[in-house]
């Protein structure tokens, strides 16, 4: 085996399940002896991923593959797309609504922080179609 | 490695390998196997939960004997403040002090007391700014243990100060050695403690190269030997020196209202401690100044070895900290009070130092996860289904330990018996 691969399929509908997919690849980095700043950082990742999975494009799939070298995540979705990716980048920008901002989210951070948290991400997007967010974070201390 | 010691332990000859344990613990450290619970001593944090939930009162808190003050000329206890809340009969924090000298001591020392310079100085690492934020508090040895081994990337968040135990043992030790002529080994110095935590701390301090405590006794030890000797009247000494903000460490939230902080976070109750701390892991609780953060509900009146209703302590304690006699400055005393050990990540519990190795074995668990019934009804001995499968893997248990597994195997068998008797007919 030269790594490992799991699948977490999110669930649009419920909100108080959101966030369980980061805490079970949290449980797997762990035990393959993953260093704890690099299991924060990919897991913090993953969760502003997900959650955004949740409240922005109704659920998805996210496929996670871990090395030695690195933790490659991602995240599919069939949502509504984002049209501006630079503006969804910016810190503070958000479309989340009013009662999304009751619960708690909706600061505009989640996209900037999955950024600053990885070393390298992509974002594929189409209008009607989906979104596929590409995550890479090494796992090498340096 | 470093060693890892705890100081809740089985009373094997009361445990009847019920089970209930093995879920209320929220590091997954209770296995039962051969009918005895056996704690993972690499995975316990001394919080107490299963003493409180072992219906035959088989876990215990190892703690010191009382006759051992004998062996010192010199005795001074150190009451945590919440022993101030364990009398019905005490309304008065000076007369539990008289009661613990008429019990057998020479002179007390009010950690409440000491408390109140680790709050001084706790403002101004605060001000300093040099701590990550959230900032997490370090009082509760639980939780500081609880962080090095699920959360250990906020060690840098929590405070780095020495106890208000530790603190009032060292201050206590000077003004003895000072006030009375006797030295060193002669002077001991006793914590009265309300949890297993704390206990461990006396033998292993955190952020001290070495112990400053002689002995240990709990809240229920000690409760026995002060009441008879509870007097509010009749205490004319001036034995109190504590203020309200050092009292009210007593209770969760009393460390905030002596910072005097406004952006905080006072939670207490280990499950909903690990919640808090998996927020500000997910970087939620960024905006927030200050965590509080005790194991134990209603903070350490709650404590495993506290023989008071602790909702009913809280009150007392809060009563007695408005009437208490210092005015809650902080004492003069010259040390640094930072950790002169950093706090160790305890080793993450991995499947294999070869990370192949241990993704092969992580493939396994899931392969036998999905066998299992997914009940979690913890009959095998293993908290939940996922940690059978791992103790399984980790070479602890064998899949026949899950009786429905069990059960299936006996029907199978049966069956074939039953085919078999019909083929003779
Ligand atoms: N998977 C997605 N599908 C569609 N739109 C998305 C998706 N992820 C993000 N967006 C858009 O990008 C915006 C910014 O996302 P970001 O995660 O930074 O902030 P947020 O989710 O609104 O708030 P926060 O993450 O701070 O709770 C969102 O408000 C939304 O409009
Ligand atoms: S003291 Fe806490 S961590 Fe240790 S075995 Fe008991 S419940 Fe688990
Ligand atoms: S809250 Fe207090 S009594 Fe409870 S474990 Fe922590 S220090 Fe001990
Ligand atoms: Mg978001």
């Amino acid at each position: 085996m030269n790594s490992f691969k799991v699948q977490y399929t999110i669930d649009g509908e419920d909100f108080s399940v959101a966030g369980e997919a980061s805490r079970k690849l949290k449980k797997v980095l762990q035990s393959l002896g993953v260093d704890p700043q690099i299991i924060r950082k990919a897991t913090v990742a993953m969760y502003e991923g997900e959650i955004n999975m949740v409240i922005h494009a109704d659920g998805g799939v996210i496929d996670a593959e871990i090395t030695p070298e690195k933790i490659h995540l991602f995240l599919r979705d069939k949502g509504p797309g984002i049209p501006d990716i630079a503006l969804a980048m910016t810190e503070g920008f958000s479309t989340a609504s009013d009662n999304v901002r009751e619960l708690g989210f909706g600061a505009g951070m989640g996209l900037p922080n999955m950024e600053k948290y990885t070393d390298y991400m992509n974002i594929i997007t189409e209008i009607g179609v989906g979104t596929t967010i590409e995550m890479i974070v090494n796992t090498s201390l340096s | 490695m470093d060693k890892i010691i705890h100081s809740v332990t089985l009373d094997t000859d009361k445990c009847k390998g019920c089970t209930n344990c093995i879920k209320m613990c929220p590091t997954q450290a209770i296995r039962v196997r051969k009918n005895k619970a056996k704690i993972i001593k690499e995975l316990c944090i001394d919080c107490g939960e299963c003493i409180r939930v072992c219906p035959y009162h088989a876990k215990k808190a190892v703690t010191d004997s009382f006759d051992m003050i004998n062996n010192y000329k010199y005795k001074i206890a150190l009451p945590a403040p919440a022993f101030y809340g364990q009398f019905d009969k005490a309304t008065k924090i000076e007369s539990i002090l008289h009661a613990l000298i008429k019990a057998g001591f020479d002179d007390v020392f009010e950690v409440a007391y000491a408390a109140q310079l680790i709050t001084k100085r706790t403002k101004e690492l605060i001000a300093s700014g040099e701590l990550e934020t959230p900032i997490i508090n370090s009082a509760c040895p639980a939780v500081v243990n609880l962080i090095s081994t699920k959360y250990p990337s906020l060690l840098n968040n929590v405070i780095p100060l020495i106890s208000p135990m530790n603190l009032a043992a060292i201050m206590a030790r000077k003004i003895a050695e000072e006030k009375t002529p006797y030295k060193g080994g002669e002077i001991g110095i006793f914590f009265i403690t309300p949890c297993a935590a704390k206990a461990t701390c006396t033998k292993y301090p955190l952020g001290l190269p070495e112990s400053v405590i002689d002995g240990a006794f709990s809240f229920k030890d000690m409760y026995l030997k002060v009441v008879p000797h509870l007097n509010d009247k009749e205490c004319e000494q001036d034995l109190s020196k504590a203020g309200f903000k050092g009292v009210c460490w007593a209770n969760c939230g009393g460390e905030v209202v002596s910072l005097e902080l406004d952006n905080y976070i006072a939670v207490d109750g280990i499950h909903n401690v690990i919640h808090v701390l998996e927020e500000i892991e997910n970087d939620k609780l960024s905006d927030v100044e200050y965590v509080e953060a005790l194991a134990c509900t209603g903070g350490c009146v709650g404590g495993p070895l506290a023989v008071e209703n602790n909702f009913v302590a809280q009150t007392r304690v809060k009563k007695m900290a408005k009437t208490a006699r210092g005015n809650g400055e902080a004492p003069e005393f010259d040390m640094d009070l930072v950790w002169q050990t950093p706090i160790k990540i305890r080793k993450q519990r991995n499947l294999d130092d070869d990370m192949f190795v241990a993704m092969e074995k992580l493939a396994k668990i899931d392969e036998i996860y999905d066998r299992l019934p997914k009940l979690d009804c913890g009959s095998c001995g293993s908290p939940s289904c996922r940690a059978l499968a791992e103790d399984i893997v980790r070479g602890y248990s064998k899949e026949s330990d899950c009786i429905i597994k069990f059960k299936e195997k006996i029907a199978l068998f049966a069956n074939e018996m039953l085919d078999g008797s019909d083929n003779v007919e």
